[in-house]
């Protein structure tokens, strides 16, 4: 395997948990082929994690940094605020490209949007293979394939392609580590670089709020639930929940 | 008048029941062309609001997944000038959707519940705590819906049939499925399509055999709660939660599950909520429409048993 293992962290101050399997799984990667099993360094082989986010991103960046992965490269501008999900892919695909990566390692969702689609839009914008939703992945350097077991509702589908690729893991998939001091503390070295809109030679009216092509009209609060009928059972609770499943209907 | 797409998804070579959701919720924008990749299912469309049916010819939906269906309907956009595409929020269906949006420069919306005459759908977000209404901007609007969120309206059409045949770039086949193993079905419907679910959590101690009978006298989905499917108690794929699957059936019944914040997220949509826990300060009672306070393995047994007499 040449080159470099590529991660994108989230884009929440707290590193998304999500991301943290992604992380974690671009590490085991590297490890797995690197004679001293050792994180990147010396193999050859690197993990960059990639965030798009606010400044306060930093503090997510630095845990996955002290995770283990090698450098990071924080794409921060006031006009991404709002972005959607096709913005996202694009600036992050417009990153990608421009510095060769092998392997792209995603997390599922970010947990605060559920969109789970950036990875897929990702690959189709780089024309790169999309293996997505992986309990498993192997890399075989050899022969450059990359396959995961894909696990979606309708089962498990094994699949495979070559270099690069897009891959997205799920929350099954590893255990992600905790920072060691020695890794907290060899992260506070390690270069974050800092990229624009105008670095990428992206144009601010191509991303935010103003150029999603979905726009919210309103929202409003839903009314909390509010607690029901209470009982207590004795003997003959199941009685009474068979009673009120019938008087609405349900049976 | 809106020219909608619904790609049809299928179960072991069966329409998915949410195939009837999309179409009624398409027929309210306008006319209905249903997309099938597999001719057989074709045949099984009748007595749904569609219009007409495009078979896609020479397309192996099943081998390269799910890339060239993204491209196929992408293209039949552009064809029939279609003004919305209504997808299943599936994972798969949201992946197809991703890619359909960046492939015809198009909005995208997901997990939308609702869907009006003027494509200004509603998405109910922050695990349902707020209800959201968007709209797109671009001449197509690509929607994927969440299931069990309409009553399927039925058609009396007899749909007109046509064939089309895509073209598929190369890079929509780098990705190769090489095999594949079917969701063990156990007779039950999927968990996100049901439309009872019936859930056990830590209360269970790992014995699902009350829960699994109670779900199976109300033809309902089995679900479990993350404290049950880390335990190895439940498959992981059972599990609902904001780590798992959302569901919003019209009977949800929470067995031995406290109600963390986690599991509600996954399931506080649902329309009617039922709670059996021994604890009475559980959070799961505070939005639970009927909560019986007691062991699940005194009331589950009871509540079958009772069921099963009604239904006699």
């Amino acid at each position: 395997m040449s080159g470099q293992v590529l991660d994108r962290a989230g884009v929440d101050a707290v590193l998304n948990d999500l991301d943290e399997y992604a992380v974690e799984e671009a590490l085991r990667i590297v490890e797995a082929h690197s004679p001293t099993k050792e994180t990147g360094e010396g193999s050859g082989h690197t993990v960059t994690l990639i965030s798009m986010g606010p400044e306060r991103a930093t503090e997510a960046i630095r845990k996955a940094l002290s995770m283990g992965a090698d450098n990071a490269i924080h794409i921060s501008d006031d006009a991404l605020a709002g972005s959607d999900a096709l913005a996202t892919s694009l600036v992050l695909a417009n990153v990608i490209s421009t510095e060769g990566f092998d392997l792209v390692i995603c997390g599922t969702e970010s947990t605060d949007a559920r969109m789970s689609v950036v990875p897929a839009m990702l690959a189709q914008r780089l024309g790169w293979a999309a293996l997505t939703f992986a309990g498993s992945v192997n890399v075989e350097p050899a022969s450059s394939k990359v396959s995961i077991a894909r696990s979606t509702e309708f089962g498990v589908e094994n699949m495979s392609a070559a270099f690069p690729v897009v891959v997205s893991v799920n929350e099954k998939i590893n255990e992600p580590r905790y920072p060691s001091f020695k890794g907290i503390m060899a992260a506070k070295k390690k270069t974050i670089t800092t990229k624009s809109l105008s670095d990428l030679g992206i144009a601010a009216s191509a991303v935010g709020a103003s150029a999603a092509w979905s726009s919210v009209k309103d929202s409003l609060l839903r009314p909390a639930r509010s607690s029901g009928i209470k009982v207590e059972d004795s003997g003959d609770g199941g009685n009474k929940l068979a009673d009120f499943l019938a008087e609405k209907r349900v049976i | 008048m809106n020219k909608v797409l619904i790609l049809v998804d299928s179960v072991v070579g069966q329409v998915a029941k949410s195939t009837g959701e999309l179409a009624t919720f398409g027929a309210r924008l306008g006319s209905v062309t249903a997309v099938v990749f597999e001719p057989t299912l074709a045949t099984q469309l009748n007595g749904l609001p569609i219009d007409d049916i495009v078979v896609v010819t020479g397309v192996d939906a099943s081998k390269y997944s799910p890339a060239p269906v993204a491209e196929a309907l992408a293209q039949l956009i552009a064809a029939k000038s279609a003004t919305a595409l209504l997808v299943t929020s599936s994972a798969r269906g949201k992946e197809i959707a991703g890619m359909v949006a960046v492939i015809s420069n198009s909005g995208l919306i997901t997990d939308a519940i609702d869907v009006d005459a003027d494509r200004i759908t509603t998405q109910s977000v922050f695990g349902g705590g707020t209800t959201v209404h968007s709209a797109v901007s671009t001449p197509t609007a690509v929607i994927t819906m969440r299931a069990n969120s309409v009553e399927v309206t039925p058609g009396s059409n007899t749909p007109t049939q046509e064939e089309f045949a895509p073209t598929i770039s190369e890079s929509a086949k780098l990705a190769v499925v090489n095999s594949t193993e079917p969701a063990v079905k156990g007779g039950r419907p999927e968990l996100t399509e049901a439309s009872i679910v019936v859930s056990g959590g830590r209360g269970t101690n790992g014995d699902f055999k009350p829960v699994e009978a109670l779900a199976d006298i109300l033809g309902a989905a089995v679900g479990a709660s993350r404290a049950a499917t880390d335990a190895g108690w439940y498959p992981h794929t059972h599990q609902v939660g904001q780590t798992g699957k959302t569901v919003s059936p019209q009977l949800y019944v929470a067995c031995g599950i406290s109600g963390a914040i986690q599991h509600r997220a996954g399931m506080q949509t649902s329309k009617l909520i039922v709670a059996v826990n021994k604890d009475p300060e559980a959070p799961i009672f505070e939005l639970a429409d009927f909560g019986v306070v007691g062991d699940l393995f005194n009331v589950l047994p009871v509540a079958t048993a009772a069921i099963t007499a009604k239904k006699a």
